[in-house]
């Protein structure tokens, strides 16, 4: 058998098993019972070559419904934004993608330099003292700072905004199973956390209160009220945000936050049909010592150079094993670093004009939906999301839009009864005017 | 600042400088304080750098030349699979059709998407041996949580509450017990015995009323094949436990033994290792789970499943444990193995294994003269040397690894699994030739040389890379974990 991949040559194998000492290949596996040895080949398609399988891939992509062909509205937690060509080229060197996790700093200072600029970033960003080298998604991260708040507090219930991101909601569920905790979701009034419920549940057995900024409805949340309502207990302040956003929005730092998370795909990462993505985490001094995941930090070498490593593995799973109040052993790495390197490019003054569009754009097409008459529920203020009244199912109106090239946003009727023919649209500012009036006088004429 | 420091993004910055070309602004703008309420429009910029784009482009490519990959040199590092990463599987993650599909379009405006993966499954389900696989779990120790978790919904449907104690040998990944306790569970350990191996005596007495299940990693962290399985298996399940198994190996033992035909009831994969997934730096991964049949009703949802012609999401699972990660998973990666797997075929997987097993068995037996080899037997697809001859000279298992780099080789795994001293764990995959086995083997043989003759070269080891030995007590001791302007 011949193979790109393989290089070994008869030869070369005939003068490997001498060395052993054995006879073949199969002698090497003879420490495998008879009883569970497999036998044979497995029933799997046959080995195409790079042509043929290039092209059946390909053609297998083209049934999928693309954003570079079609205009989305569809955002919902992942966005289809702006995302800078040298992105990809950073990220395809290889010295970077076929790297394993930077354990040997000597030969890792390109890789942790980058993730402790990240670090930095998502700090500037969020208004938090320290960041760690990112998570799986912004899913996780939630489902982590809430255990991060049950292990520090001592305390065993989850206050989670119905406002959160339900699928964030259902993984915070699934890990609070594990963990044995409560998890208790306070309702929505006007599509933001409603304070006043907030304060009838809020009391000292409360680990945490998690609410999202901007929340799933894209409206802001108002940290400033819910803050003294989740300290008045000593509850940990967790904010799940979309870092993008931040470059408009006052950080959740300011606000007095124990904990920010998130996702980073916003910055420079492809929505990949839901993944990966990049989970961030950040959190005050305090809790330095507590958070998941791997960090990196400065020090200097044997000669006084700066340089970069792992630290603070005292928390972590390889060390600690069952005494480990997280499981993770791995980071995004190459999405932290296409992130950053989107950070990198947006930079001081991108940041602020990308996310000001995001605002101007989603408020045009907020105002002409209301000039054709629609009605948009929830009255205030929002990010690059709001919700859009229909009279009839979102998913039939979505269906005809495909058809003239446009993704609709996203129905809520999946996790809102009472939203049923609800949209959520995002206007990122990747659409243009022309595709935003091009939505509404479809949605309008789908309508009628 | 050392006159060799590498500058930060943020070193170089110089206001009014950018690195970015954002679309065009077609829409009226308002004054952003009315758009936001009032307090929420922020007033301080965050402090990212200012660069042109070919300033950021030098930035990361010098970077780039400060960090060892596969594509750099030879990556020997144990349990890691450190193997080539096809270039055929980044071109295919990049089609529109895959890279740029949003998770919650219509079932039926992503059929293709949704055929990839589900014959993923399909083709995971024979390699495994198993009944279903989920795609969900992010990464390896993400899909032990999510099989510990579904061990848990089973015993806990059969009203079996006590079955609270997963038992883990001595020579396991930390991850193992980490993961078996954010499942709610406790862990217990069992001895290896002096081959290596899971002692069938201390199973047996470990074993009983309250075993949730077996971890075991087969071949296991020394890479030693777990001879006794069948007898593991018999004794686990007699007592009412699941079996789980690590696929950490799972590359020493394609077409040669399936997980689930030795016993076993569930199952992850790491595909960033067997699967060429890359590793990306860290990440992202993928960590598959496969389940035998009694254990289906508590995958994670939604499923993946075909309905006639058509590919669907099946959320109505009653006995589900939940979600464990946002949409399907990490989708770009499962494209990835996806693509290798189909590149190989039955007859490649097949070779992959062998090959992965021959250069290690032909590595341990050139280096056994100059190392002391703890377990004399044929390894799978990695082994394990003690540097304990070493250190009686002085020179310690991370001397002789920091003096890898001089040679711009990445070391070995070293100071795993725990129970041998001075571990140096080496798994070469089947992807490098005989030349680069031999020219390692030689530096090996060389830097053992050293110790005898010459020990301070290999002590204050290494010599030739963009830093030396870091001092990472003071890194932890007073962290500095973000950029201050000084």
């Amino acid at each position: 058998m011949k193979h790109r991949y393989l290089p070994m040559t008869e030869e070369d194998k005939k003068a490997m098993l001498e060395t052993i000492g054995v006879n073949s290949v199969d002698q090497l596996f003879s420490d495998i019972p008879e009883k569970v040895r497999f036998k044979g080949e497995y029933n799997i398609k046959a080995a195409k070559s790079e042509t043929t399988l290039m092209k059946e891939l390909f053609q297998m992509a083209s049934r999928n419904a693309d954003l570079k062909t079609n205009a989305s509205f569809l955002g919902a937690g992942v966005y289809d934004h702006y995302m800078p060509v040298i992105v990809d080229h950073v990220i395809s060197r290889s010295e970077f993608y076929t790297a394993y996790t930077p354990y040997q700093p000597e030969i890792s200072q390109g890789e942790l330099q980058a993730i402790f600029e990240f670090q930095t970033m998502i700090c500037e960003l969020t208004g938090m003292d320290v960041a760690n080298s990112s998570m799986y998604d912004g899913g996780t991260a939630l489902a982590e700072a809430a255990m991060l708040s049950a292990g520090h507090t001592k305390r065993k219930k989850i206050i989670v905004s119905g406002a959160v991101h339900p699928e964030s909601r259902e993984v915070l569920k699934t890990y609070a199973k594990g963990q044995y905790l409560e998890v208790i979701e306070v309702p929505v009034n006007d599509g933001i956390t409603d304070t006043q419920a907030l304060k009838g549940l809020a009391n000292e057995e409360i680990a945490a209160v998690i609410v999202q900024y901007p929340n799933f409805f894209g409206r802001i949340e108002p940290l400033k009220e819910l803050e003294e309502i989740v300290h008045a207990n000593k509850s940990l302040f967790v904010v799940s945000s979309n870092p993008l956003s931040l470059g408009v929005l006052t950080p959740p730092g300011k606000f007095g936050a124990d904990i920010v998370i998130g996702d980073a795909q916003p910055f420079g990462i492809p929505t990949a049909f839901g993944g990966p993505h990049c989970g961030y985490f950040a959190v005050t001094t305090k809790l330095m010592r507590k958070v998941p995941g791997r960090l990196v930090g400065q020090t200097t070498d044997d000669q006084g150079r700066r340089g970069f490593v792992l630290t603070l593995q005292a928390r972590e799973q390889h060390i600690r094993r069952d005494k480990a109040t997280s499981n993770i052993c791995s980071n995004q790495a190459l999405n932290a670093l296409a992130a950053s390197v989107a950070m990198t490019a947006l930079g001081k003054k991108g940041v602020r004009e990308m996310a000001a569009a995001n605002l101007q754009k989603a408020h045009y097409a907020k105002t002409v939906f209301k000039e054709a008459g629609f009605q948009v529920v929830y009255e205030g203020h929002s990010f690059n999301e709001f919700v859009l009244k229909l009279n009839k199912p979102v998913k039939e109106i979505n269906q005809a839009l495909l058809q003239k090239g446009i993704i609709g946003g996203y129905d809520l009727g999946r996790d809102y009864p009472e939203l049923a023919n609800h949209m959520l649209v995002a206007v990122t500012e990747q659409r243009t005017k022309e595709e935003i009036d091009t939505l509404v006088k479809e949605v309008g004429d789908l309508h009628a | 600042m050392h006159n060799q420091d590498q500058a930060l993004i943020f070193e170089s910055s110089t206001p009014g400088r950018i690195g970015y070309s954002l679309p065009e602004m077609d829409v009226p703008e308002l004054d952003l304080s009315s758009l936001l309420p009032e307090g929420y429009l922020r007033s301080e910029e965050p402090e990212l750098p200012e660069v042109s784009e070919l300033d950021i482009m030098r930035h990361y490519t010098a970077l780039s030349r400060r960090n060892h990959g596969v594509d750099s040199g030879f990556y020997p590092l144990g349990s890691c699979t450190m193997k080539y990463n096809p270039k055929i599987n980044e071109n295919v993650a990049r089609f529109n059709g895959f890279a740029h599909v949003h998770p919650l379009q219509d079932e039926s405006s992503v059929q293709g998407a949704l055929e990839l993966l589900y014959d993923l499954q399909q083709h995971l389900i024979e390699i495994t041996g198993m009944d279903e696989v989920t795609l969900q779990p992010a990464a390896g120790a993400h899909g032990e949580w999510t099989g510990l978790m579904m061990i848990r919904a089973y015993h806990e449907a059969n009203g079996d509450l006590k079955r609270t104690k997963v038992i883990v040998p001595d020579s396991a990944h930390g991850t193992n017990p980490a993961s078996a306790t954010v499942a709610g569970l406790e862990t217990i350990t069992v001895k290896s015995n002096e081959f290596g191996l899971v002692d069938l005596d201390d199973l047996k007495r470990v074993v009983g009323e309250d075993t949730a299940a077996l971890m075991l990693t087969n071949p296991n962290t020394l890479g030693l094949f777990e001879e006794n399985i069948v007898e593991m298996a018999e004794i686990v399940h007699a007592a009412g436990g699941k079996l789980y198994y690590d696929g950490a190996n799972l590359n020493a033992v394609l077409s040669k033994a399936r997980p689930g035909d030795m016993g076993f009831d569930v199952v992850h994969l790491n595909l960033h290792k067997t699967f060429t997934g890359p590793h990306g730096g860290g990440g992202p991964g993928s960590g598959p789970v496969g389940v035998k049949a009694d254990l289906i009703p508590y995958l994670p949802k939604p499923v993946i499943t075909k309905r006639g012609e058509e590919f669907v999401f099946d959320y109505d699972r009653p006995q589900s444990i939940g979600r464990v990660k946002p949409y399907y998973g990490n989708f770009g990666i499962n494209v990835r193995a996806y693509t290798y797997i189909r590149s190989m075929g039955p007859d490649g997987l097949k070779a992959v294994t062998e090959y992965a097993v021959l250069n290690a068995n032909y590595m341990m037996r050139r280096l056994a003269e100059y190392y002391d080899l703890p377990f004399d037997k044929h390894c799978k697809h990695e082994f394990v040397l003690s540097g304990r001859r070493q250190k009686k000279l002085g020179v310690r298992t991370l001397d002789i690894a920091k003096r890898l780099l001089d040679f711009g080789y990445h070391p070995p795994t070293i100071y795993f699994p725990l129970n041998v001293e001075e571990c140096i764990m080496i798994e070469p995959t089947e992807t490098e030739s005989k030349e680069t086995l031999d020219s390692f083997i030689d530096i090996m043989i060389q830097i053992a040389k050293e110790a005898e003759e010459n020990p301070e070269i290999v002590q204050e080891a290494p010599h030739t890379t963009v830093v030396g030995r870091m001092d990472e007590a003071t890194a932890a001791r007073k962290p500095i974990l973000k950029y201050q302007k000084a």
